[in-house]
């Protein structure tokens, strides 16, 4: 076995003897890849190694004052922001992946339609979303700046990644399942309510949480539409930050350098939380499938 | 049992019904959106003139100058070096991924990979604040950080993610053939991989370098937090710029009347433009899939 490898390398060391354009080009992509994961490795380390000694416990204090930026108000925000979009937009993401999979007509115009228009959505940036969520939930409806404008804009903004997923979701689950349901005499809505939507859970369930990482890192759709008041708001119809655009703050005035450092810290942690959350529950429905 | 029967059909039309409006909410949120946008932003174009507005080289909003032509070439020119910086790297490393490296240590790499599009654009833009701008300062010796060139290496950090995935996935989508056909005629490994795999894998990789283009002009907050956002005509690489996107965040805030509109022109511009990026990338990936 040893041997075997031995062999194999030595066969390999002739190859790029002959060829060592070949063992370049293996080089620099090798060299690409080490750079992507510095990259990351110094972004987070950076921020962690400076941000860390910085979270004291006055950073989570219940009030925010001009003394004392805590970093809580925020949380409490992007909690309850959180749920408003996911409360708005899953139900309506889940649903519309319910009618393309499940109802639509193979190859029906709506369904070109539809499909277009998520895709659509899904490339608009996020500024351009703030100042439509302005000009319309702030603006026309008269909501002013507050938790709800921001909750419907950002709803609207990861409506089509819930589709999505939501569509790959209900698309792996085997049409046998449809047929042994249809086969015991079942109608379609209880077919797809007790037999495909289970099979698909973990599936949509890693799209929704793949959407709280947006909405947690979102700051342009929110500054013009939530706004930026550091307080836990009294209503939906109040104004409040969140914890990113509370970052996007301290940052641009540069007075409280080692709060926005922490802020990075606990941002990053609840991302990088969410993001392993949403491996899991992915690697999960693999497994269920085998 | 005939009624239960009737109950449950007239349940099953009610609950698809619901289905289809939910699918339908994804075109009234685009049609929303472009009708706000337009009745906003058109009157205002059309009061400064089309030409005057797009290319116009001052953008001067106390007398009522308002050209819009150095944040046009703002974009394009953070987003080429977004590019410059951002693709080859992002390439390679999909190279390496879907060809080189072991399946295990792929599978380990490619987390990190997701973990590095989904930290948000302020912990970007605060990393870009707090070391590449004081970087570019030291290194090039100009007196302030925050550069068309700063913004241009934080962007392409930023597309490397989305370069990776959708490059890699494209990579991986090539039928084993062409490789294998490849090593018959005497190529090396990386000679296969270069001349027979990649070319068949072309517009996959295309779109992936157009969903970064759409992701850099769209890129708001961690560019407004490095490039500086002078309104001048960019002067080079080590000058600060303003892009489309950072114009709407630096004014609306106490923008009124014109200069409000002129904003929300800027954002029908850059609408259009992604719109057009869009397009170009779905245009792209079907015939990928084809």
């Amino acid at each position: 076995m040893n041997h075997d490898k031995k062999l194999r390398r030595a066969q390999r060391w002739a190859i790029y003897k002959r060829s060592p354009a070949s063992l370049a080009l293996r080089l620099v992509c090798l060299l690409a890849c080490i750079i992507t994961l510095s990259v990351l490795a110094f972004l987070i380390g950076y921020i962690l190694i400076k941000g860390v000694p910085n979270l004291q416990p006055s950073l989570f204090a219940w009030e925010y004052t001009s003394e004392n930026v805590s970093l809580m108000p925020a949380m409490v925000n992007t909690l309850i922001m959180t749920a408003l979009a996911l409360v708005i937009a899953v139900p309506l993401g889940v649903g519309a992946a319910i009618w393309l999979v499940e109802y639509a007509r193979r190859g029906s115009r709506l369904v070109k339609v539809v499909r277009l228009m998520a895709e659509t959505l899904s490339g608009i940036p996020s500024i351009v979303y703030g100042l439509f969520g302005m000009l319309f939930f702030v603006t026309a409806l008269k909501w002013k700046y507050s938790m709800m404008a921001g909750g419907f804009t950002v709803a609207i903004m990861i409506l089509p990644l819930i589709i999505r997923t939501t569509e790959e979701a209900l698309r792996s689950v085997p049409d046998s399942y449809r047929e042994g349901s249809f086969g015991l005499g079942a109608g379609r809505l209880r077919t797809v309510w007790r037999i495909v939507l289970p099979a698909a859970m973990p599936g949509i369930l890693s799209g929704v949480i793949l959407a709280i990482g947006r909405v947690v890192g979102e700051t342009a759709a929110l500054i013009y539409t939530a706004g930026t008041v550091a307080e836990i708001p009294k209503s939906l119809m109040r104004s409040g930050r969140t914890l990113a655009v509370h970052m996007y703050v301290l940052s641009s005035e540069g007075l409280h350098i080692n709060e926005a450092y922490g802020t990075a810290v606990v941002l990053l942690v609840v991302v990088a939380g969410i993001n392993a959350l949403s491996a899991f529950v992915a690697k999960k429905l693999a497994k269920g499938t085998e | 049992m005939n009624e239960k029967i009737a109950l449950r059909k007239i349940w099953e039309l009610v609950m698809h019904g619901v289905f289809l409006l939910a699918a339908c909410t994804s075109i009234l949120a685009v049609v929303l959106i472009c009708l706000f946008l337009f009745a906003n932003g058109l009157p205002a174009i059309a009061e400064i003139g089309p030409l005057k507005f797009l290319l116009g080289r001052t953008w001067k909003p106390g007398n009522n100058l308002f050209g819009i032509l150095p944040m046009i070439l703002g974009s394009i020119y953070v987003t080429a070096g977004a590019l410059v910086v951002g693709v080859p790297v992002g390439l390679l490393c999909a190279v390496y991924l879907a060809r080189f490296c072991p399946k295990k240590l792929a599978s380990k790499i490619n987390p990190a990979v997701d973990l590095l599009a989904g930290i948000p654009s302020v912990v970007y833009g605060f990393f870009g604040i707090v070391v590449l701008v004081p970087a570019v300062r030291l290194v090039f010796g100009v007196k302030n950080g925050s550069t068309m060139l700063t913004a241009s290496l934080l962007l392409g950090m930023m597309i490397l993610p989305t370069i990776i995935s959708v490059a890699q996935a494209s990579i991986l989508a090539v039928p084993e053939s062409y490789y294998e056909g490849a090593l018959a005629l005497g190529a090396t490994e990386e000679r296969s991989v270069f001349g027979a795999v990649l070319p068949a894998a072309k517009s996959g990789i295309l779109a992936a370098v157009v969903l970064g283009v759409g992701r850099a002009v769209g890129e708001t907050m961690a560019v407004i937090m490095v490039a500086g956002n002078q309104t001048w005509m960019p002067q080079g690489l080590l000058k600060g710029v303003r892009t489309l996107t950072t114009n709407i965040v630096m004014e609306m805030g106490y923008a009124a009347d014109l200069h409000r509109e002129a904003l929300i022109a800027t954002a029908v511009v850059l609408f259009v433009l992604v719109l057009m990026i869009n397009l170009c990338f779905s245009a792209l990936k079907r015939r990928g899939e084809r």
